[in-house]
């Protein structure tokens, strides 16, 4: 018994009529006007490039923000410091129920932002007897009085001021805390810092983790980025720098982070990505779907492209 | 009675190569007298701007990742790039909806239907290692949203794109192998197999 013929999958022998057809001659002629059109496209637009931001640029152009950032960095309260996989164990990664691949791979790329960000940094730097002090007599306190040092700082840190050269805060028992956070803010306005990060693991380094993750908690690098239309509640994922045209490609991606229940969840990137990852594959797999594969034959597009062949039928 | 030459895997392999891909298949002077239509172009336009793409990469490539923020000529070279981008994606998107329309995977062409999606895939990924490769501040804000998303599927603790080494090889070694392998048995697929032929919307007619 012969297979039934189905429209949706199956073709008869084509024994219609052949054209000519030089295959050289139509790449060529493409060829030439892809290049004219590209020529024409950059001589007339060019392509952006904003200068990337430093923490020394940070720290100059908001000081505030920089330290505000720092103290949240040592006090644990940052986005880094909760974040959990990769990072740290101290988040909850995003799940959707029991399903967390994040946590199942743990942690690969070990952050402590207290010991990575404020600690060690100060202590790369040359010798100054205030600032040694104030690292001896941290690491020398128990958890307890750390734990109080941050609480008393945290308390006045609301009337964070920068004047002098100084990050200024109310008096407050906080131990060593003032000393350490306005002593890196002084590094990050010399450059030091950029420098004591990128090369925390030797001299050659093409691994930018740790200074784009301390970029990443502070407020200022958002609001640069919020002025170049590039946050994700403005499709910044779609958009490029200056108004140019970004990867437009991911507006279905990005179009997710804009309705419910995804720009609501705590976990929106894992189910955004566990959605498009299902549609991918329906994309892929179309051949195989019924009813999907019956949407050529049902909405007749195909009309207008073989109409010179309906014509003559 | 084969011979100890008909028995060679090489003779073996040249033979099935001349079999299912015959000269005048692979570089065709004819072709269907349906395949007359606007949408047709869109495929080779897709190739050439990935040929533009892959030109423009290879100079910027030469030169460093650094050069094109200090030179005239080198910012040019990343407009051309950036630019063949944007056409080599437009043209592919256009062809693979107009490949939709016309459900090109009919008559054993299932094949060539997911080839050319996980292309769309792959270069998708090529893309975005790109984004990532800039230096500038493009570059740093991609990679800090970007990480999210992936750092979610679990897969950050082995694709990090806070990591530019990582990502600049991605984008210059591995994705364009990929990318390019992937079309090029694409458009073998589509030799072997010729053009869809138009849809038969009354079977028991024929047309």
């Amino acid at each position: 018994m012969s297979k039934r013929y189905n429209p949706d999958v199956d073709v008869p022998e084509y024994t219609g009529r052949y054209a000519p057809y030089d295959i050289i001659k139509e790449g060529t002629i493409a060829l030439v006007v892809v290049l004219i059109l590209v020529l024409g496209l950059s001589i007339t637009f060019g392509s952006p490039d904003d200068k990337a931001i430093t923490l020394q640029t940070w720290s100059k152009a908001d000081p505030v923000d920089f330290a505000t950032t720092a103290f949240s960095e040592l006090d644990g309260s940052s986005a880094v410091a909760g974040y959990g996989a990769p990072y740290n164990t101290n988040g909850t990664s995003q799940h959707w129920g029991f399903i967390a691949p994040a946590k199942w791979l743990g942690v690969h790329i070990p952050i402590n932002t207290a010991t990575d960000f404020v600690v060690s940094p100060l202590e790369s730097q040359p010798a100054n007897p205030a600032l040694s002090s104030a690292l001896a007599q941290w690491k020398g306190a128990t958890s307890a009085t750390q734990s109080a040092w941050l609480t008393a700082y945290s308390n006045v840190s609301g009337k964070m001021s920068f004047s002098g050269d100084r990050v200024v805060v109310p008096s407050a028992k906080d131990g060593p805390v003032p000393v350490m956070i306005t002593s890196l803010t002084q590094m990050a306005r010399s450059g030091a810092l950029d420098q004591a990060l990128e090369t925390s693991k030797g001299f050659y380094t093409t691994d930018f983790t740790k200074p784009l993750l301390f970029l990443s908690d502070g407020t200022y690098f958002a609001s640069l980025a919020q002025k170049g239309h590039l946050l994700g509640t403005q499709w910044g994922m779609m958009n490029e720098t200056d108004s140019y045209p970004g990867q437009a490609w991911l507006w279905l991606y990005t179009f997710w982070y804009q309705v419910s229940p995804f720009n609501t969840s705590a976990s929106a990137d894992f189910l955004v990505w566990g959605l498009m990852m299902i549609l991918t594959a329906v994309l892929v797999l179309v051949p195989f779907i019924p009813g999907l594969r019956s949407i050529p034959r049902r909405i007749k597009l195909y009309r207008l492209i073989w109409r010179e062949h309906y014509q003559d039928l | 009675m084969s011979t100890t030459i008909d028995r060679q895997w090489t003779t073996r392999l040249r033979k099935r190569v001349e079999g299912t891909l015959p000269p005048e298949k692979l570089l065709p002077d004819t072709q269907p007298a349906y395949v007359a239509s606007w949408i047709y172009v869109f495929g080779v336009l897709t190739l050439v701007a990935m040929a533009e793409v892959i030109g423009t990469g290879v100079i910027l490539a030469i030169f460093g990742p650094q050069w094109w923020h200090v030179s005239g000529v080198g910012h040019f070279i990343n407009s051309m790039h950036l630019w063949g981008v944007e056409v080599f994606f437009f043209a592919m998107i256009v062809h693979l909806w107009g490949k939709f329309a016309m459900a090109a995977w009919r008559g054993g062409r299932t094949l060539t239907w997911i080839t050319g999606a996980v292309t769309f895939l792959a270069s998708i990924l090529t893309a975005f290692t790109g984004y990532l490769s800039q230096t500038n501040f493009d570059s740093q804000w991609i990679s800090t949203q970007a990480k999210d998303g992936i750092n979610s599927t679990g897969g950050g603790a082995f694709f990090n794109v806070l990591n530019f080494g990582q990502m600049l090889m991605w984008h210059i070694v591995l994705m364009p192998i990929i990318a390019v392998a992937l079309v090029a048995f694409h458009v073998i697929l589509v030799r072997i197999k010729g053009v869809v032929p138009p849809i038969v919307e009354n079977p028991e007619v024929g047309q």
